[in-house]
């Protein structure tokens, strides 16, 4: 009996601070998109109509919600394959027995990670930049001709990805190389001794192993791409041509920059379902491969 | 195993250029924070300073208010890491080791909701805390990390591995639960603290979307909110904002190696295991 109080006692601070600044405030975004809310209800609540799903049928006819939703899909389609093939490439380098210094490098490989993402995005901005960047720089030495990363519709996302992948494959990089440190020795030794090169132990013993890890990693590295927001905020703006509005960037105008928080709710449930959509593909992928 | 030297160059070859790719921008960002105004505004791009300077850092603190966005950060990340590591240490060590009626089943609701994304949340938040009159306050931006459920599920799978003989006889001495708590819990969970406190820290210190909406006060805003804004509206000072993107991350990147172990545990307790 004495536990049972202690343990609620315990419990309670954290759960009520859930429960007041967030599950709440779940439920109530549920009420708000459907909703009218706009500038007029926050400056008195009487302005506040009952619109059952016309943010969302609105929404799923404006052209930028599409356009944001093709640019959302279009990073993370493109960016989480990109990012967590350089994350599995630097843990089995970093897992070599060859390597040197590993310490060094995982420290170094890692770095990215913890760093501000506004301040690295700032940075990128200039190393991008058509006329000074390092970039252009880089192809230029390669005689390629410099290209307009930042100006160009065709360009700007892929900046993005890569500013993504190299910001983000250290965290997916260590997860991996828990998983392969955890692989058995014998599973190597028994295919040397049936003579399989490096390709054959890599495509039939080190990546069927990591199976279970490969799927996690998706799922959470997912999950983070579609929240894509910071990046294009600060580095693109959204632009040029709206080629870099993400869905929550859209949410952000929406709700913060024109306060239709209705509408902007409608957004975030939208976006809420598209994730948990793409979460149940990938798990419904993985169960029919066999991997749990 | 053969190991031919072509194998050792070519795998340490790989680990060397993925390393510079990781640290160029990093060390780039630092050369152009000291170089001369325009001075990075040449091609080829120069990769050191010709005569380094602190004009940067000084235009910064004197001219942009540099050193209250430091205080604003310094001030939201310790005040959500304290309150945090408290609030989810308590909870997380009662789902491991307190019985009480409901336990499994609040856990399970609670992890059920990590799939829900943050920002589903934000607009209502903003309009509860006006109500509260929260807007524009530290406390405002700090309300989104003042608990957490990773951090709950983190302390949770390491105070499983404590030993109950150790609860029961502080029990059977006499003392109070949260005797218990303070004097033999809290010391044997050092650990999982130090992660629970860095991921806090950076978190806290990192994050942009939230502080951006709540923190329009131009006085009240942290590095990264004053970030943003400043390289807005000065697109061509390449070193000026060179300098404060130092600014913001060295003091997450120290913190980082100096406690790099703890971090890289977490990260691993909380997903692998997860």
């Amino acid at each position: 009996m004495r536990a049972s109080l202690a343990g609620w006692a315990f419990v309670a601070p954290a759960l009520s601070v859930i429960l007041l600044f967030f599950a709440l405030p779940v439920l109530a975004a549920f009420a708000l998109s459907v909703t009218d809310f706009d500038i007029y209800a926050l400056a008195d609540p009487r302005n506040l109509r009952f619109v059952g799903l016309d943010n969302y049928i609105g929404l799923l006819t404006n052209p930028l919600f599409w356009k944001a939703l093709g640019n959302t899909l279009y990073f993370v389609v493109v960016g989480v394959p990109l990012s967590i093939a350089a994350s599995l490439t630097a843990a089995l380098l970093l897992h070599s027995k060859l390597a040197r210094f590993k310490p060094f490098f995982r420290t170094a490989l890692f770095a990215p990670v913890v760093t501000t993402v506004v301040a690295v995005a700032v940075i990128w901005r200039y190393l991008f930049h058509t006329r000074y960047g390092v970039m252009n720089w880089l192809l230029s030495l390669a005689g390629i001709a410099p290209i307009d990363w930042l100006g160009d519709p065709h360009w700007s996302m892929p900046t993005i990805i890569l500013f993504a992948v190299w910001k983000n494959f250290g965290y997916n990089m260590i997860i991996f190389l828990a998983g392969l440190q955890a692989i058995p020795e014998d599973l190597y030794e028994a295919a040397r001794i049936d003579g399989a090169s490096w390709w054959k132990q890599l495509t039939h013993v080190t990546l069927p192993m990591l199976g279970p890890v490969l799927l996690l990693v998706s799922i959470l590295t997912m999950a983070g791409y579609f929240q894509l927001f910071a990046e294009p905020y600060v580095i693109t703006q959204g632009g040029p041509l709206q080629s870099t509005v993400s869905v929550l960037y859209m949410m952000y105008d929406e709700g913060f920059k024109w306060w239709n928080l209705g509408n902007a709710s409608a957004v975030a449930f939208l976006l809420f379902l598209l994730m948990t959509a793409a979460t149940s593909g990938l798990l419904w992928f993985a169960r029919k491969r066999g991997v749990e | 195993m053969k190991r031919s030297p072509l194998a050792l160059a070519l795998v340490n070859g790989a680990l060397i250029g993925l390393a510079a790719i990781s640290l160029a921008p990093l060390f780039w960002m630092l050369a152009v924070s000291f170089m001369q105004p325009g001075e990075a505004s040449h091609f080829p791009p120069p990769w050191w300073p010709s005569h380094p300077t602190l004009h940067n850092y000084r235009e910064l603190f004197l001219r942009n208010g540099m050193a209250t966005y430091l205080f604003n950060s310094a001030l939201i990340a310790t005040g959500v890491t304290l309150i945090s590591v408290l609030l989810n240490t308590l909870a997380g060590y009662a789902f491991a080791k307190l019985r009480f009626r409901g336990r499994e089943r609040t856990f399970r609701a609670l992890l059920a909701a990590l799939v829900i994304p943050a920002q589903v949340a934000m607009m209502p938040l903003f309009l509860l805390l006006k109500q509260m009159g929260l807007v524009n306050t530290y406390f405002g931006a700090m309300v989104p990390g003042l608990a957490g459920i990773f951090g709950i599920f983190l302390v949770r799978q390491y105070a499983r591995s404590l030993p109950d003989e150790l609860l029961e006889a502080a029990r059977i001495d006499g003392a109070s639960e949260a005797r218990i708590f303070f004097q033999v819990v809290l010391p044997a969970l050092r650990p999982i603290l130090v992660t629970l406190a860095v991921f806090a820290f950076l978190g806290a210190w990192n994050d942009f979307m939230w502080p951006l909406i709540v923190l329009g006060d131009q006085d009240m805003q942290t590095l990264p909110v004053a970030l943003a804004t400043l390289s807005r509206e000065h697109v061509q000072d390449n070193e000026l904002m060179m300098a404060g993107a130092v600014v913001t991350i060295v003091p997450v990147l120290v913190l980082f190696l100096m406690l790099q172990r703890y971090y890289l545990q977490g990260l691993l307790v909380g997903s692998v295991k997860g």
